[in-house]
């Protein structure tokens, strides 16, 4: 598993490894939201928690085809599935890797985005303990996604209708964590839901994506 | 160590490929599947490899014994020759490396990307993952696509040393391969002979 875990990050670092796909995505959506609401500075401050939380979320989903479409094309994840692994273990591995190579580097991009859109100093340690603690969630239910769309040839479309609605609750959470933290109310109960969500979909969804990725491999 | 099929039925989508067919295989036996394209020697190797689940029939054998190699190669172009084994090896949980790069001629490449292989290179790499599993039934796939005499002929003879030291052994292939004790299946015979008409659900979709 941990072979598996390195080699996915390994990938992810070379050329075509898509690495910083989803941190440009989101430095473009974040930059550009000055430009499109204009330089209100109380107006920006306000949207800020709910920019940076929609800008990472989306940059996260525009990644998770490449969870398993690549090693589904070239004939490895037949192979995966046939090695002593377990589904669950390949697929948590996989996880777990999506987020280091786009959540983590979304966390700590988040900060400079956060003075470029006015957000309160107050609220720089909850953006980014709500981001840290938030984006698995994003990764391992996306890795669901990934897992039930696999061998859909451009299942994109497909992929995002069939994450989207399950990302809405960690999206609440997460922004309401920040914008609380803003108006000067305790964001804390808002976080613990938060990591709820997060440990609830770390200890379910690699299950369900082994499942669902049976389904698809053995049919 | 035994492979035992019991009047198998493969399908295919849902068109059905294969009817009633029926081996038993144990250590020391290679058994090479023969037959035009399309008859499904390919679903069949699936079925045994555990990525397919036989639409009737009993299949006994223990999943956690085989290697499989499809007609893609696994391998991962950004990587090299030897980071593709080294994965391949972390996740069989071997440390052979070194005598299958000697075995499979890949020494000369060990540092080059996939990607800069040849064909019939990525295709030796693919296969060296069988050696390098170190598990006892190796299921192929037309394993010797795209490669020249000299190493169709290595393989034939990895294949009949896996076999000579207790593994089995069942391949796809169309050529005359070098393999002494093998027994040769002709999958022509096991055609479907009641065709169920599925024309309504697939023609249209494909």
């Amino acid at each position: 598993m941990l072979a598996l875990f390195v080699r996915d990050l390994k990938l992810a670092f070379r050329s075509g490894g898509g690495f910083g796909l989803a941190l440009a995505f989101f430095l473009i959506v974040v930059m550009f939201v000055p430009f499109g609401v204009g330089s209100d500075l109380t107006l920006l401050a306000r949207i800020a928690p709910g920019i940076l939380w929609i800008g990472a979320l989306l940059a996260c989903l525009l990644s998770l085809d490449r969870i398993f479409q690549l090693d589904y094309e070239d004939g490895t994840l037949d192979v995966l599935a046939t090695s002593p692994l377990p589904l669950s273990g390949i697929t948590a591995a996989k996880a777990a890797a999506h987020w280091i190579t786009t959540g983590l580097p979304l966390t700590i991009a988040a900060m400079p985005l956060g003075y470029l859109l006015n957000l309160s100093e107050l609220a720089y340690p909850w953006l980014i303990a709500s981001l840290a603690i938030g984006t698995p969630a994003l990764s391992f239910i996306g890795a669901f996604g990934a897992a039930v769309t696999v061998g859909v040839k451009r299942g994109g479309l497909l992929l995002s209708l069939l994450v989207l609605p399950l990302y809405i609750p960690t999206l609440i959470f997460g922004a309401v964590t920040v914008t609380k933290s803003v108006d000067g109310l305790n964001p804390l109960p808002s976080l613990i839901l938060l990591a709820g969500l997060t440990m609830f979909s770390v200890a379910i969804m690699p299950f369900a994506s082994a499942l669902a990725l049976k389904a698809n491999l053995k049919g | 160590m035994t492979i035992i099929a019991n009047n198998i039925c493969c399908t295919r989508g849902a068109r059905q490929v294969l009817q009633d067919v029926s081996f038993y295989l144990s250590t020391k036996d290679c058994l090479i599947l023969r037959g035009p394209n399309g008859v499904g020697k390919s679903t069949l190797l699936r079925v045994l490899a555990g990525l397919g689940q036989p639409a009737s029939g009993t299949l006994e054998l223990d999943h956690d014994d085989v290697a499989y190699s499809g007609h893609l190669d696994a391998v991962k172009y950004q990587l090299t020759v030897v980071e593709n084994l080294s994965f391949w090896a972390g996740v069989y949980g071997t440390d052979t490396i070194a005598a299958v790069i000697d075995r499979f001629g890949l020494r000369q490449l060990a540092d080059r990307y996939a990607a800069n292989l040849s064909a019939g290179q990525k295709r030796r790499l693919g296969l060296a993952r069988l050696t390098l599993s170190n598990r006892k039934i190796w299921l192929m796939d037309e394993p010797t696509t795209s490669l020249d005499t000299e190493h169709t002929q290595l393989i034939a003879r990895s294949i009949s040393e896996h076999c000579g030291q207790g593994g089995i052994a069942v391949l796809s292939t169309h050529l005359d391969l070098d393999i002494p004790t093998a027994k040769t299946l002709d999958l022509a015979r096991f055609g479907p002979t009641k065709h169920i008409d599925t024309s309504i659900f697939l023609e249209g979709s494909y």
